[in-house]
């Protein structure tokens, strides 16, 4: 009666003998074993790994492939201590378990080559080769550009990207149109390989037996979309299809935001260039200098500015002006922006920087928009001979500094009130005159109340400046002001500062020469 | 180097010594016009004339003020050359960024790198002296270079070296770094992480010409400091500074008679070996405070400062450092090598 079980079994059975024999085998183990098995030893007619698990030397390993398929084996312990082991087929859940795996490390793996990019290049490129790898033979991302351009990266299975903007028709490929402005949804589906257009083959992707398209979706906002090429005319599993959709979600966001970000640095770009420190120009017999360092150090912008005008007033001058609005950041450098362009406009009248200061003065009151204020010095210049002939005038600023070829330094006093606050400013313009080698030094107060040094907690402080100047006699502007950024910027270490601007103007040490 | 380059090498040291930059770019011009091809100019000209500079400084044969000088007209001999050798960009080649690490004012080294880069048909972002990293990051997302070419010469820029290499491998682009600062066999580039490190502009070049792979490493944990001796002598450096002085001031009658100013420079050079004494820790290397000490003991005495001084100092930081093994181990090991006993030599 049991033997008639055992023989009907769905399952491969085995009893094997004390000695190691096989004594029995139902009908399904007869036929899943090619060769006579009854009677033989266990090692001799079945794989390794079952007479390992018999023999007690195969550890915990109990099931392995016979044939093309995969078995768990159970051992029940039976009468006259023979062992019967059961074969439970078990491919299919293998197949199951290792496909999992492998979709669960190339979602890994999407993650993390498209999670460290922001550009947005680069996370084209990424999408179409991770898709390339496992979602079809070759891939392709587009993303509409402006002006009927759309960005492409491609990508064949082994190959490498290749990123272009070209110009296409999407509506030559069936489902792309909808599919880029992410309505109507379009189901994510294999069709006939007549419908590719030229431009979406790639190189080593072979012939073509079926094409999907693929939105990708970016945060609410359409992200481009996915075109995958296959050799087979297969279609997606349940799993592909439950997968794509995944990498495309990851994919479309990840594109999202490079795009974000892309666009929002171009704008900050556009807008930042009005309110960048200028570049100095080259003038006529003054060599100038200028070094400016923002607060923070994610900043490029800031409350301190300076500007070279080559002409201003009757124009035999040319002016500099160095300034700092109250407070740091984006907020007061756009007031530097409104403060800046007033100055340009009231140019012509620099030969007299009281009246400018004035006119300044009367501007800022009557701006209800800001509540700020600013202090500034204006140094209008002109060369006479080998000499440099300045006026100086400080409204509430740091006095400027002029370092003398012996190493004198001397403070202009040049005082004024700041802008901005009083109906009624006062102002007095200074004339100083630089020899060969000599410098004026315009410097906003982020220098002298770096805040730091050897002990953490010390002003560097005009006396310092001072001193450090006293031992650059001589130096060409570019050096001294490059000198003057440094020392205040290690004297603050890592701590904070302020914004810190210098603009070194010197009377040449020796005429151009013609070597250019 | 021919002798041709170290002739030029002696013209252009003069020129920039002397601060006369038209005559020093005249140099760079003939040299150029000559047939002098722009990587030696650039190398084994310019760059060696700047290399003696930082020598001679240290030997205290020229001042601050000319060593500034020196530089500047270096570095605008260097814009010039920019300026000349406008060879468009290699499209096939592709992109680097170059970059001095936050803190690093050495730019001249990174500047010459560029220059080398561009005239081998490199597409070159040159961002300059002490770029703060937020910048350095925000830069490389928007130009997805291929490489980061990081500069830095002080060793105690090694922490924020750390910070910028990571930051870039995060971002997904691999680093080479270069400078004094990683060690003469480049050993603490290694040890935090640069994909590469170069000794020279040439090799780094050659490096980034064999191409640096893109790794992933998002997935890669940071290992954590040893211990926290780094984290607490950073956070309490200034007090430590202000006591060593106390400390010199009683242990070395020479610095009663000090100027304010005086006494501003020993606390500058204390707050130097103690920035030193901090990188040693970070990177665990005992060999990297002990050789700054020996640089910085022959430094002082090119100036007649007290040869004693050196390891006074060193023995009031060990005094105060009870409870940092690491740090009086590598203390001890200065002294051994550098220190002569104040107690003798005074």
């Amino acid at each position: 009666m049991v033997e008639m079980v055992w023989e009907d079994a769905p399952y491969p059975m085995l009893a094997i003998s004390t000695t190691g024999v096989v004594e029995q085998a139902n009908q399904a183990a007869r036929l899943l074993f090619a060769e006579p098995l009854v009677g033989a030893r266990l090692e001799h007619s079945a794989p390794g790994w079952l007479s390992r698990a018999h023999f007690g030397c195969g550890g915990s390993e109990r099931h392995g492939e016979i044939g093309d398929r995969v078995y768990q084996a159970h051992a029940v312990h039976a009468t006259a201590d023979r062992t019967v082991w059961w074969l439970i087929d078990v491919t299919g859940r293998r197949h199951e378990a290792d496909s999992l795996r492998e979709w669960a490390a190339f979602l890994a793996d999407a993650s993390s080559e498209l999670l460290p990019s922001l550009n947005l290049d680069r996370c084209l490129e990424v999408t179409a080769c991770l898709a390339a790898r496992r979602l079809a033979g070759a891939a392709l991302v587009v993303l509409p550009r402006p002006g009927r351009r759309y960005a492409i990266a491609r990508c064949a299975r082994g190959g490498q990207a290749v990123r272009e903007d070209a110009v296409i028709d999407p509506g030559t490929l069936p489902g792309l149109t909808e599919a880029l402005q992410g309505f109507p949804p379009v189901p994510a589906r294999w069709s006939a390989p007549e419908d590719v257009p030229g431009w979406a083959l790639c190189d080593g992707s072979g012939e073509v037996g079926s094409v999907a398209v693929i939105a990708l979706p970016g945060h609410g906002l359409p992200a481009g979309a996915l075109v995958l090429l296959r050799g087979s005319r297969d279609g997606f599993s349940d799993d592909e299809r439950m997968f794509a959709r995944l990498f495309a979600l990851w994919a479309g966001s990840a594109i999202a935001v490079a795009r974000l970000y892309v666009e929002q640095a171009v704008i900050t770009e556009t807008l930042m260039s009005e309110l960048l420190p200028p570049p100095t120009p080259i003038l006529d017999g003054v060599e100038l200098a200028a070094r400016y360092r923002p607060a923070g150090p994610s900043e490029r912008v800031g409350g301190d500015f300076y500007d070279v005008y080559p002409v201003s007033g009757s124009g035999r001058e040319s002016l500099v002006v160095l300034g700092d609005v109250a407070g740091k950041g984006l907020e007061a450098a756009v007031l530097t922006g409104r403060i800046r362009n007033t100055l340009r406009a009231l140019l012509p009248l620099a030969d007299d920087h009281h009246r400018v200061l004035e006119l300044l003065n009367g501007v800022l009151l009557n701006d209800s928009a800001t509540t700020r204020y600013v202090t500034l010095v204006l140094a209008s210049f002109q060369p006479r001979g080998r000499r440099v002939e300045m006026r100086l005038t400080s409204a509430g600023h740091p006095a400027p500094l002029i370092m003398r070829t012996d190493g004198r330094v001397e403070a202009v006093p040049a005082v004024g009130t700041l802008i901005g606050v009083l109906d009624e400013i006062t102002s007095v313009t200074d004339t100083v005159v630089l020899e060969p080698g000599e410098t004026c030094l315009l410097y906003s107060d982020g220098i002298i109340e770096a805040r730091g040094g050897p002990l953490g907690d010390e002003f560097f402080g005009e006396e310092r400046l001072s001193e450090q100047l006293g031992q650059c006699a001589g130096m060409p502007p570019e050096a001294l002001a490059e000198r003057v950024q440094m020392l205040a910027s290690q004297w603050v270490g890592a701590g904070e500062h302020d914004d810190m601007a210098v603009v070194a103007i010197s009377a040449p040490r020796a005429p151009r020469g013609g070597h250019l | 180097m021919t002798a041709d380059a170290e002739e030029r090498a002696q013209a252009l040291w003069a020129a920039a010594t002397a601060g006369d930059e038209s005559a020093a770019t005249g140099v760079a011009m003939d040299a150029l016009d000559a047939g002098m091809p722009m990587e030696t100019l650039l190398l084994d000209v310019v760059a060696a004339v700047q290399a003696r500079v930082g020598h001679e400084w240290a030997a205290n044969r020229i001042s601050v003020a000319q060593e500034h000088t020196a530089t500047a007209v270096n570095e605008r001999v260097l814009a010039t050359l920019a300026h000349r050798s406008s060879r468009p960009a290699d499209q096939a080649l592709g992109r680097i960024m170059v970059a001095c690490i936050d803190g690093e004012w050495h730019a001249f080294p990174a500047r010459l790198l560029a220059e080398v880069l561009k005239a081998r048909g490199w597409q070159v972002d040159y961002l300059g002296a002490q770029v703060p990293t937020p910048h350095l990051v925000a830069h490389l997302h928007l130009t997805n270079p291929d490489a980061v070419a990081l500069s830095s010469s002080l060793a105690i820029r090694l922490p924020a070296a750390h910070a910028a290499i990571s930051a870039c491998q995060a971002a997904g682009t691999p680093v080479v770094a270069g400078g004094a600062a990683f060690g003469p066999d480049g050993r603490y580039a290694r040890l935090l992480g640069a994909d590469a490190w170069a000794p020279d502009a040439r090799t780094a070049a050659d490096l980034l010409a064999a191409g640096l792979p893109r790794r992933i490493t998002s997935r890669e944990e940071r290992p954590p400091l040893a211990d926290r001796e780094y984290t607490e002598l950073t956070r309490s450096a200034g007090d430590l500074v202000r006591d060593i002085v106390a400390d010199l001031t009683r242990r070395m009658p020479q610095l009663a008679g000090y100027s304010e100013q005086q006494l501003g420079r020993t606390a500058e050079d204390v707050a130097y070996l103690v920035d030193f004494l901090r990188a040693a820790l970070y990177v665990d290397d005992p060999e990297l405070f002990s050789s700054f000490v020996g640089w910085m003991t022959g430094v002082l005495s090119a100036r007649d400062i007290p040869e004693a001084a050196v390891p006074a100092a060193l023995d009031a930081l060990a005094d105060r450092l009870d409870g940092y093994p690491r740090a009086l181990h590598a203390l001890a090991r200065a002294r051994a090598e550098h220190g002569a006993d104040p107690g003798q030599r005074t």
